[in-house]
């Protein structure tokens, strides 16, 4: 058989036996249907070809069509709010043109090529551009404003512009002559490859929190605005609803959600919830400032591998206009799989159980595309990437786990027993790190109170005596400690039931701002300082714990609304009232 | 366009290879007719030019090469759907096996089915009451969601799979009615079990609203691939084409599981974990993900599926990659098996993921929530003291530590246990959970507002 025409087919991949006219990471259409695939493998005269669609029914003499270029994105507004498939398809109008259930072969733009924006300039003729300055901009959401850029590799003068107004994606609103004298249209989008990062100015150095109000990461295990963290858990350890979590509260200016290989229902409730909730710093709708990409676990393998890249695709473009973008990824393990997948169907070698020998490399390659960066335009901009791993059988010790915690400076171990006790958000305080808390305990200190770290330091030494000393009560019980041991360990419950534990489903303690954050750690540590002055008396503990101020700590986070700090104070003179009335009565 | 071929190039295991093939497409069904007259069915899994590999669902045993001819029928594998399904019972591959006919529709599907587009989904939210406590008050089934029973091997899965069915029903304001119907497949599962649903559904006088697809433990293995496909398809037939709610049972997925296990290592393929293909995950979810509701059709797809965990073992990638992929799961306990205590639910891992927006005011009770919380953190804290008082022995517990193991002895008697045929309303179900929280300190109950307390402790 001769020519461009399918000759094997095996699950997603597709060979063709004609190597000419084809080159690596090309997108292809395959068949009669115009499947969209991508070029995989160019090797022995034989072409192969990931297909991200459903191969059912395709046949061997089929025609294959080369595109010409690599699968790419079209990058331009309307990008949020929408919810996209694992290769920049449209949900919503694959809807409208094939009903609820998904059909192979739709073919729908990326992005509303008739809706109009409301588009003003901001260059002259006679300006010049350079790569990924900005000429142009226009309302996206009523959140973010998008800038439009000049496309990377293109540089020149401004010839023409359109005067302010209402424009289509695909209208041009400026020419640019360039300095080898090509004259380029400018329009309302650009293209660009998902699998190569979009370049930047220069990197900067780590400097500040993603804050996200959730007290087990700002103030425990913070991750950096540009910095890249893991969670690991087992089913049920609660990964999805972490990320729902930061989705919906962290301080991002732009959200992207990958939902790859997870559950139909969950992107459902993302779809459902992010409508309806108001963002609290900026009053706008959440929906406004996220963008969705669904490929659940029983779309096309193919295109799981893909969404991904599509997904820091697009958090980089919206870091180039100079925003904080936040990539929740859910989950690296269903990506890492697809991978092993197609690996197996190309008869690779494998390597630790079977996922392919390059998954290191390629997930190095993923976590290296975050980072602070100095955009091509001048402006401040990153990329944050949080990235949930599913562990076959909650062994942190296979391989996407492993390599993952290689390449991610934060870890966020979600614990079974934690989950089954009910305990949200597991993240076990043991088990857990953050590396960016020394490059960000300048930033606490400074923007949140200068004791903040030290106080952050005291709690954690707590936690890691009460663990050192449930050693022991685990074999002769709690009774036996002495009084300052007992004392312990009732702080430490505070720290765990009254601090570590959000509800994520509570008005009040879904989300807590820093400052609330930093009293209710300050407030527990004056708790436990005043508690010593009972013990070292000599007074039972049990006569201070009878009084129920551990009670009131623990119902702080629900009693305490917003960052109010009088209430605060009004607890710690509870405390000392408390405290000098058990030691009077003896 | 169907064409024949004569003559094999290759068998091997479960597969056969044919050479000279022209225009077949991929998973398209072939009917093999041996010379002795026998007919077969199979699939095409994999084209290489003019080579084709064909998987044969009741197996290779008496093929030879010479003499047999192949059929391409020039369509996926499919099953006819018709309302007159109600009420039979087909093979794994979708054949009558009941003696009552084949079934004449214009409607024909590929089993395969389409992924529901995330966007037309319709979020499930409405409650189902089982009348079992430990589901519904601390692992609530919701309509269109997918909670499989992790067992093991000699538990009592099947009776808390039929009381499920026989028990269950919608509490919201719309009715159950006569739209309910269930689709049973069994894949690799003793007759015997095949029966006791039969009678099981008999009994309850459901029989006639059942559709069954049976894969025994002596029928074809490669059928069992087929078996869950043929009831999904049908299961999404009645539900989103006629309206219906349908419930559906699978078991066993472990032996589906296996199948699949057994075609991959025929094909040569590379194992993933414990000999299982890499694309376990993506073909389990290929089945799991086919329930739910869909935004403006009255219908629902609700799943129990039903897997043996070997050696009751929660890693094995059977039930390790169904909990990823289902919302939830019921884990029953070696332990409360062996002394007697049916349902032997095991609360503590056991999970509903979609329990939080189907129960409270309104949908159970205001006080659902709340009190499933704190049996859960009590249930953890019975477990610590029991592993304390097997150290250090019971009469040196702390008071509130004796409590605990007197709350957790009355826990498992008189809250999990129940009969098979006692129905307990979910006002029941949360009662009985006050009165076992109220055995424990009040001081100890601090996932409970004051208000609720107040309003239910020691009452």
């Amino acid at each position: 058989m001769n020519g461009k025409v399918i000759n094997g087919i095996n699950g997603p991949v597709v060979t063709v036996r004609e190597t000419e006219g084809f080159f690596m990471q090309e997108m292809v259409y395959v068949g009669n249907q115009r499947l969209v695939g991508e070029v995989i493998g160019i090797r022995d005269g034989v072409t192969t070809i990931q297909v991200y669609e459903v191969t059912t029914g395709l046949k061997v003499g089929e025609p294959v069509f080369p595109a010409g270029n690599p699968l790419a994105l079209t990058l331009g507004p309307g990008i949020l709010g929408n919810i996209f498939d694992g290769i920049e398809r449209p949900l919503p109008e694959i809807e409208a043109q094939c009903g609820p259930f998904v059909a192979k072969g739709a073919t729908v733009p990326s992005l509303n090529e008739q809706k109009k924006w409301d588009v003003t300039l901001t260059v002259q003729p006679g300006d010049r551009l350079e790569q990924g300055q900005i000429y142009a901009t226009c309302p996206e959401t009523p959140a973010i404003v998008h800038k439009l850029m000049v496309p990377p590799g293109v540089s020149g003068t401004v010839q023409t512009v359109v005067p302010n107004g209402a424009y289509a994606l695909k209208d041009t609103v400026a020419t640019l002559r360039t300095d080898a004298g090509q004259t380029v249209p400018l329009t309302l989008c650009q293209y660009w490859p998902i699998r190569q990062p979009r370049p930047g100015k220069a990197r900067l150095p780590i400097e500040e929190p993603l804050i996200t109000g959730q007290r087990n990461i700002d103030t425990m295990f913070p991750v950096a605005k540009g910095g890249a963290a893991a969670i690991p858990g087992g089913f049920g350890t609660g990964k999805t609803m972490t990320q729902h979590q930061l989705a919906k509260w962290s301080d991002a200016d732009v959200i992207i959600y990958v939902g790859c290989g997870e559950r139909g229902n969950e992107m459902t409730q993302v779809l459902d919830e992010f409508g309806g909730l108001i963002d609290p710093r900026t009053g706008n709708q959440l929906r406004d400032r996220t963008v969705l990409i669904a490929n659940t676990s029983n779309m096309p393998v193919a295109a799981r591998e893909a969404s991904i890249y599509t997904g820091i695709t697009l958090a980089e473009y919206y870091r180039d206009m100079g925003y904080d973008v936040a990539m929740m990824a859910d989950s690296t393990s269903r990506w890492a799989e697809a991978l092993r997948e197609i690996s197996g169907r190309l008869e690779e070698m494998p390597a630790e159980e079977g996922f392919p020998a390059y998954l290191p490399s390629r997930l190095s390659a993923f976590y290296e595309r975050t980072g602070h960066y100095e955009t091509l335009s001048g402006k401040r901009g990153s990329v944050t990437v949080i990235g949930a791993v599913s562990p076959q059988g909650s062994d942190f010790s296979e391989p996407v786990t492993q390599n993952t915690k290689r390449f991610t400076r934060c870890f966020w171990a979600l614990d079974k027993a934690l989950a089954y006790a009910r305990h949200y958000p597991a993240i076990n305080w043991m088990e857990s790190y953050s590396e960016y808390d020394t490059a960000l305990s300048h930033w606490y200190n400074t923007n949140v109170d200068s004791s903040f770290m030290r106080c952050r330091g005291e709690l954690m030494s707590i936690l890691r005596e009460e663990s050192s000393l449930m050693e022991i009560v685990k074999l002769i019980g709690a009774d036996v400690l002495p009084d300052h041991q007992k004392l312990t360990l009732e702080i430490a419950r505070v720290i765990r039931v009254g601090f570590l534990q959000q509800d994520a489903y509570s008005k009040q303690d879904t989300y807590a701002p820093l400052q609330k954050q930093f009293r209710m750690m300050k407030t527990i540590l004056y708790l436990y300082q005043a508690a010593q002055s009972v013990t070292q008396a000599e007074i039972p503990l049990s006569r201070l714990l009878e009084t129920g101020i551990f009670e009131k700590l623990i119902a702080m986070k629900n009693d305490i609304v917003g960052d109010k700090t009088a209430p605060f104070d009004a607890l710690e003179q509870e405390i000392d009232r408390t405290v000098n009335a058990v030691l009077k009565k003896v | 366009m169907i064409t024949e071929h004569i003559g094999l190039q290759e068998i091997s295991g479960s597969l056969i290879v044919l050479d000279g093939v022209q225009g077949a497409a991929y998973e398209e069904v072939v009917r093999l007719h041996l010379q002795n007259g026998e007919q077969r069915t199979g699939r095409v899994i994999a084209l290489d030019g003019q080579r084709a590999v064909i998987q044969v669902f009741e197996g290779t045993a008496g093929i030879a090469l010479e003499g047999t001819r192949v059929i391409f029928e020039a369509h996926p594998v499919e099953i006819t759907l018709a309302p007159e399904m109600m009420g039979r019972v087909f093979s794994g591959a979708g054949v009558p096996r009941d003696g009552l006919g084949e079934i004449y529709s214009a409607a024909r599907r590929d089993v395969n089915g389409s992924p529901i587009n995330p966007v037309s989904r319709e979020y499930p939210r409405n409650f189902i009451q089982t009348g079992i406590s430990t589901i519904d008050g601390m692992s609530t089934l919701i309509r269109g969601q997918k909670l499989p029973i992790f067992s093991g091997a000699g538990m009592k899965h099947n009776e808390l799979a039929a009381q499920i069915v026989r028990q269950a029903k919608i509490r919201a304001a719309d009715g159950d009615g006569q739209d309910f119907a269930v689709v049973f497949a069994a894949m690799g599962v003793k007759n015997d079990v095949a029966d006791y649903f039969r009678r099981s559904f008999e009994a309850s006088g459901v029989l006639q609203r059942v559709v069954m697809f049976l894969n025994l433990s002596n029928d074809p293995i490669i059928e069992r691939i087929l078996t869950p496909r043929m009831a999904l398809t049908a299961a999404e037939y009645l539900a989103f084409d006629l309206g219906m709610h349908i419930l559906v049972v699978m078991t066993d997925m472990t032996a589906y599981a296996e199948a699949c296990r057994e075609f991959s290592s025929s094909n040569g393929e590379i194992p993933g974990r414990r000999g299982f293909p890499g694309y376990l995950y993506s073909d389990l979810a290929s089945l799991y993900e086919r329930a739910g509701m869909i935004k403006g059709k009255p219908g629902s797809v609700t799943q129990i599926p039903i897997l043996t965990m070997p050696n009751d073992d929660i890693t094995h990638p059977v039930p390790d990659l169904t909990g990823y992929i289902t919302e939830g799961q019921i884990v029953l306990d070696r332990a409360l098996d062996a002394v007697g205590v049916y349902p032997p639910v095991s609360v503590l891992p056991s999970l509903s993921r979609l329990m939080k927006d189907g129960i409270g005011e309104g949908m159970t009770r205001a006080d659902h929530a709340p009190v499933s919380h704190q049996l859960f953190a009590a249930c953890a804290k019975v477990q610590d003291a029991r592993a304390l008082a097997s150290v250090i022995g019971e009469d040196e517990l702390s008071p509130t530590d004796k409590l605990y193991l007197q709350f957790g002895q009355a826990f498992e008697e008189r809250f999990v246990r129940q009969s098979e045929n006692e129905n307990r309303s979910i006002e029941q179900t949360l009662d009985l959970g006050w009165q076992l929280l109220s055995i424990l300190p009040r001081s100890e109950l601090d996932r409970i507002s004051p208000a609720l307390l107040d309003e239910h402790y020691g009452k």
